[in-house]
C-alpha cells in the first residue's frame, strides 16, 4: 500500500515548483499515456490539472479504479477547488507515479493503492489542495494581466472575474499561470457552502466507455509481439513439482514454450509467486489453454496434504472447549467473575467459512521486460507492491518500471497481492518476450488469498435488570496473516485480521474479554472487502440479537442502550477520529425507522437489523424476509449509512447497494472448502454468486447528512448485511442460523 | 514502445474471397465479414479478443456460467466462451462494440449511462447484450422477465440493471412513436 503522507504530496508540489510546465515531463513522452495527443498549447498546472486553450480541463485520476468509483470521486475533489464546471472536465487515468527523491522513494501523485477505504479520506486532505493551487495560479495570472490585486478577483465555473465583471476563461490564462511559481504555503480551501461539485450526484466518468466496450481493463491490453501464457499450478497447498512431461503440450499448434516456475519454500514469506507451477506460452490464449491441458505433471503433496475444513472446524472447537493456547486481545474488568455472579447468561458459536474474492476479471498481467526497463499493464490495487516485486525479480530499478493503471474488473482485496505480477514477470524474463498472463476462473478460485476461516464463541452475562454486564468473544481462526514478510518478522499480534480489539461493544460493557486462538492452516489468507469487519460483525450482531430475543428485549433498543450517549471512543487502527457511538446509534435508528421496525408484520414475515463501524464509516441494515419451504424471499432491504460528508451521493448509493448485495450473496451461498489438502470449488458452478433472480428488487439506501470529514464507502456496505439477514430469518422462522453459508444451513435446519 | 491498442479498427478484416462458396467460411461480426483461418475450435470469445482485439466481450469463467462474454448470434444472446468459432460460420455476431448504430447509442446503452449502472464495469457489456436479446423479444419486460437474465455481477448492480432495462424499454417506445 502506498500510505500517502502529506510530506509525499508536498514534495511532489515542491518539485513542480518553478517548473510547472515541466511537471508533466516527469513522464517521458512515450510514457505520458494520459496526455497522448494532448494539444501543444495545453498547459499543466501541477501534477493533476491540465487546461486546454479552449478551456477544457483534464484532471488526472490517481487511484486504482476497482469499481469503488474513485476515478470519478477523486477528480471531483480537484475540480471543486479548481472551480470549473464538471461538464468541462475530462478525466484521464494517471500511471503509477513512483519517483526518487533525496529522502528516498516517493510518489508524485500521493497514495495510489486501493485498500482500507482510504482513497476519499486521503484525497480529502490533499487533492482539494491540488485543485486550489491550480486555481490560485490562474487567479495570479489574471491579476498580473489586469494589474488588479488577486484578492479582489473571484472565480466561477472556469473563469476569473474582476470586480468590474470582466472575465477571463481559464483557457486564456493557462499559459501565463503555468509560468508562475507555486504558492509557498497551502492556499485556502472553499467552505462547504461554496461547493458546487462535492455533494452532487455524479455519474461515473467512464459510463459511455463501459457501455460501448471501449473501457480498458488490464486484461484488454496487448503488447506487440506478446506471448500468451497460462499456468498449471500445484493443486496441493505448499506442494511442489516432482516431474514435468511437456512433450504433448509442446506439440499443440501455437505453443511456443513451457517454463517451470518454482514456488516459495514451505513456510517462507510470500512476496512473489504463491505456488509452484508450469507456464505454457503460445500465440493465443486458446492455444496456451490447449497446451496446458496436455501437460503431465507429477506434484508433491506438501505438508498440508491431510487438511480439510471439517478438521479445521474440529480443531477450532477443541481450542475453544479447552480454552487452550489463548492469545489475549483485550480484557476489561473480570468477565469470569461477572458471569459467575450473573443470573442470566447466554452462549453461542458462529462459524465462518473461507471465502474467495472471485473478481469478475480474474487476476492476470501484461508485462514487457527489456534489459533495463519494464512496462506493466494490469488491474491492480497495489501498484507500489507490483513495482517492488518486478524490481526484486528483474533487478530493474523501480524508476525504470512503468506501470500503467487501468480499470480493474473488481478488487475486493484480491489485488492487494501481486502474485500474478510476479508470475508474469518470471515468465516474461524467461521467455525474453512480452507476456500476457491469463488466469482462468479455476486458477482464481484455487489459488486465492482467502478470507480466514474461524469459529466465534460468544458469551454474555446479564444482571436481573437484563443489562449486559459481561461479554466474552473468543475467536478460533486461521490467522489473517499468511506469511507476510513484514508481519512474520515483526511478530505483529496474530489476532490482527480476525479479532478487532475495539469493536462494539468494547468499552460499553464493564467486564469484557476478547481472546484469540490461532488455528494452523496451509490455506493462503488475505484481505477480503471489509476485512476483520465482515468476519466479526456476523458473530457480534447475531449474538446481540439472540440476547435480545432470549431476554425479551427490543433488539434496536438493546443496542441503543449499550451505545449510550453520543461520544467518541478510541478505535485502534482507524485514522478517523475514533468511534462515535452517536453516529452508530443514528444509522441504527434510521434503518429501524425506514423498515418500520415497530410495525407488526403479516404472518411469516420477519424483520432483522444489524449495524457496524468500518474504516470510519457507520452502517446499519434491516431486512424483511419470509421463508417459503426452504426458499428465502427478501421483501425489503434497507441500508442506512453515515460516511461523513458525501462527495458523490450516486457513488455512495452504488457502494451501499453493491455492498449490501455482496454481503448477502456471500452469506447465503458462498464457501471455499478443503478436503485432502485440496480446494473443492472450481468455478461459478460451485461458487455460486447471487444472480438477479435471487437479489432483492432494490436496496433502499438512506444517507445521513453530515459535516464530518468523509470516510470511504467501498467496504462499509458489507459487514452488517449478513447478520441483519440472519436476524430477519430468525424473526420469520425461529430458526437461528449460526453457520455460513446460511442457505445450506437453513435447509438443513428447517 | 509496446502497442496497447485494443481498437478493432487497427485489425481490419481479411479481404473477402470471391465466390459464393466461401460464404460458408464467413462470419459477420458487427456487420463486417471475417474469415477465421485459425483453430476452428477456438471459442468465439478468444477469437474476438485475441485475434480481432474486440475486447468489449469479457472473459469471466470459460464455462458459460457468468455471462460476461455474452454476444448476440443472429440476435440471440449466446455465451461466446463456449461457442467455437466454427459454429458461428454463416451467422451474424453482434458484440458490444457493434450495438450502437449510426443513429447513436442503443437505448440500453443510453439507459445504462443515465442510471449509472456500472461499478467495476467488467460484466456490463454481457449484461447489456443479454438485455438487448430480452428487449428484442419483449419490448415491455416485467420484473420477472428481467430477473431471468442469468448474468453474474460481482459488484451487485442488479437493482440499477433492472431500472436501466425499464428505462431503455421506455426510450425505445418513445423513439418508435
Amino acid at each position: 500500500m502506498n500510505g500517502l503522507s502529506r510530506r509525499a504530496f508536498l514534495f511532489a508540489t515542491a518539485t513542480a515548483s518553478g517548473a510547472l510546465l515541466v511537471s508533466w515531463k516527469f513522464a517521458r513522452a512515450d510514457q505520458a499515456l494520459p496526455y497522448r495527443g494532448a494539444r501543444d498549447e495545453a498547459q499543466a498546472l501541477g501534477d493533476f490539472v491540465r487546461i486546454e486553450a479552449n478551456g477544457d480541463v483534464i484532471i488526472g485520476a490517481r487511484g486504482c479504479e476497482i469499481g469503488q468509483g474513485v476515478k470519478t470521486s477523486l477528480p471531483m475533489l480537484i475540480a471543486e477547488e479548481l472551480d470549473v464546471g464538471w461538464d468541462r472536465v475530462r478525466v484521464e487515468q494517471l500511471p503509477y507515479g513512483y519517483v526518487e527523491t533525496d529522502k528516498g522513494p516517493s510518489n508524485r501523485y500521493g497514495g495510489q493503492g486501493a485498500g482500507g477505504s482510504d482513497n476519499i479520506p486521503s484525497g480529502w486532505k490533499d487533492l482539494r489542495q491540488a485543485g486550489a493551487v491550480a486555481r490560485w495560479l490562474l487567479v495570479q495570472a489574471a491579476a498580473a494581466r489586469w494589474d488588479i490585486p488577486a484578492a479582489q478577483l473571484r472565480t466561477q465555473s472556469g473563469a476569473v472575474i474582476a470586480p468590474d465583471s470582466r472575465r477571463l476563461g481559464y483557457g486564456e490564462l493557462a499559459a501565463e499561470a503555468a509560468a508562475l511559481d507555486l504558492p509557498k504555503d497551502p492556499v485556502p480551501l472553499k467552505t462547504p457552502d461554496q461547493f458546487s461539485i462535492i455533494g452532487k450526484p455524479t455519474r461515473t466518468v467512464d459510463g459511455e466507455a463501459i457501455v460501448t466496450g471501449r473501457a480498458q481493463f488490464g486484461i484488454d491490453a496487448y503488447f506487440t509481439n506478446t506471448l500468451f501464457a497460462v499456468m498449471l499450478r500445484c493443486p496441493h497447498l505448499d506442494g511442489g513439482i516432482e516431474n514435468v512431461d511437456d512433450a504433448d503440450a509442446r506439440k499443440v499448434p501455437g505453443v511456443k514454450d513451457v517454463i517451470v516456475i518454482e514456488g516459495p519454500n514451505a513456510g517462507d514469506p510470500i512476496d512473489g509467486v504463491l505456488a509452484s507451477g508450469v507456464a505454457v506460452l503460445a500465440d493465443s490464449t486458446w492455444a496456451a489453454l490447449k497446451g496446458r491441458a496436455k501437460l503431465k505433471v507429477e506434484w508433491t503433496e506438501g505438508p498440508w496434504a491431510g487438511e480439510s475444513t471439517s478438521a479445521l472446524a474440529a480443531k477450532a472447537h477443541e481450542l475453544l472447549d479447552k480454552n487452550a493456547d489463548a492469545v489475549p486481545v483485550r480484557n476489561d474488568g473480570d468477565f469470569a467473575k461477572a458471569r459467575k455472579q450473573a443470573p442470566i447468561h447466554l452462549d453461542a458459536r458462529y462459524e465462518m467459512p473461507f471465502l474467495a474474492h472471485a473478481t469478475m476479471e480474474p487476476p492476470g498481467a501484461q508485462i514487457s521486460i527489456e534489459k533495463d526497463k519494464a512496462v506493466l499493464i494490469a488491474s491492480l490495487q497495489s501498484p507500489s507492491g507490483a513495482s517492488q516485486i518486478i524490481s526484486k525479480l528483474t533487478g530493474i530499478a523501480r524508476k525504470d518500471i512503468e506501470i500503467r493503471l487501468t480499470r480493474s474488473g473488481g478488487g475486493f482485496g484480491r489485488r492487494l497481492k501481486n502474485d500474478f505480477v510476479a508470475e508474469a514477470t518470471l515468465i516474461a524474463k524467461a521467455a525474453g518476450k512480452p507476456v500476457k498472463l491469463i488466469w482462468t476462473r479455476e486458477d482464481d478460485l484455487q489459488h486465492d488469498f482467502f478470507r480466514p476461516y474461524g469459529v466465534h464463541a460468544m458469551s454474555a452475562a446479564l444482571d436481573k435488570k437484563k443489562k449486559i454486564v459481561g461479554w466474552s468473544h473468543r475467536c478460533a481462526a486461521t490467522p489473517r496473516n499468511y506469511r507476510d514478510r513484514g508481519m512474520t518478522e515483526s511478530k505483529a499480534p496474530l489476532y490482527i485480521g480476525c479479532v478487532e480489539p475495539d469493536d462494539f461493544p468494547a468499552g460499553l460493557v464493564a467486564n469484557l474479554e476478547k481472546t484469540y486462538f490461532p488455528v494452523a492452516s496451509g490455506m493462503p489468507r488475505g484481505w477480503w472487502r471489509g476485512p476483520i469487519h465482515t468476519f466479526h460483525a456476523f458473530a457480534v450482531q447475531s449474538f446481540i440479537d439472540e440476547i435480545a430475543i432470549a431476554t425479551k428485549q427490543d433488539a434496536v433498543q438493546l443496542r441503543l442502550d449499550l451505545l449510550g450517549p453520543p461520544r467518541r471512543m478510541k478505535y485502534e487502527g482507524s485514522d478517523q477520529p475514533g468511534f462515535d457511538t452517536g453516529r452508530l446509534a443514528g444509522v441504527l435508528q434510521l434503518a429501524a425507522d425506514k423498515i418500520g421496525w415497530k410495525d407488526k408484520r403479516s404472518d411469516g414475515h420477519g424483520l432483522g437489523i444489524a449495524c457496524h463501524f468500518t474504516f470510519g464509516g457507520y452502517a446499519a441494515h434491516a431486512f424483511e424476509v419470509s421463508v417459503a419451504g426452504s426458499e428465502l424471499l427478501i421483501h425489503r432491504a434497507v441500508c442506512a449509512v453515515d460516511v461523513g460528508r458525501v462527495v458523490n451521493p450516486l457513488g455512495v448509493e452504488a457502494q451501499m447497494m453493491g455492498g449490501t448485495l455482496d454481503g448477502i450473496s456471500t452469506a447465503m451461498n458462498l464457501a471455499i472448502t478443503l478436503k485432502d489438502g485440496q480446494i473443492q470449488q472450481r468455478n461459478f458452478s460451485d461458487y455460486p454468486l447471487m444472480r438477479m433472480a435471487q437479489a432483492p428488487q432494490s436496496v433502499e439506501v438512506h444517507i445521513v447528512e453530515s459535516a464530518e470529514d468523509p470516510s470511504g464507502a467501498g467496504e462499509i456496505g458489507v459487514p452488517s448485511a449478513a447478520p441483519a439477514l440472519a436476524n430477519a430469518i430468525y424473526a420469520a422462522t425461529t430458526v437461528r442460523v449460526r453457520k455460513l453459508p446460511l442457505l445450506a444451513e437453513l435447509k438443513r435446519m428447517l | 514502445m509496446p502497442d496497447t491498442s485494443t481498437r478493432a479498427s487497427k485489425t481490419p478484416p481479411l479481404p473477402a474471397p470471391t465466390g459464393a462458396e466461401n460464404k460458408a467460411q464467413e462470419v459477420q461480426i458487427n456487420g463486417r465479414p471475417y474469415y477465421p483461418d485459425g483453430d476452428p475450435d477456438m471459442p468465439l470469445m478468444w477469437y474476438l479478443r485475441d485475434v480481432l482485439r474486440l475486447t468489449g466481450t469479457k472473459f469471466g469463467c470459460g464455462i458459460g456460467a457468468c455471462g460476461a462474454c455474452t454476444v448476440l448470434i443472429d440476435g440471440k444472446a449466446q455465451r461466446a466462451c463456449v461457442t467455437p468459432v466454427k459454429a458461428t460460420l454463416g451467422h451474424a455476431v453482434t458484440t458490444i462494440e457493434g450495438l450502437a448504430t449510426d443513429a447513436g447509442l442503443h437505448p440500453l446503452q443510453r439507459a445504462w449511462i443515465e442510471e449509472d449502472v456500472a461499478q467495476c464495469g467488467y460484466c456490463q457489456a454481457g449484461q447489456i447484450m443479454a438485455a438487448a436479446d430480452l428487449l428484442a423479444r419483449n419490448p415491455n419486460p416485467g420484473d420477472d422477465d428481467i430477473a431471468k437474465i442469468p448474468n453474474l455481477c460481482r459488484c451487485g448492480t442488479y437493482p440499477r440493471i433492472r431500472r436501466a432495462i425499464k428505462r431503455a424499454a421506455q426510450i425505445a417506445r418513445e423513439g418508435s412513436q
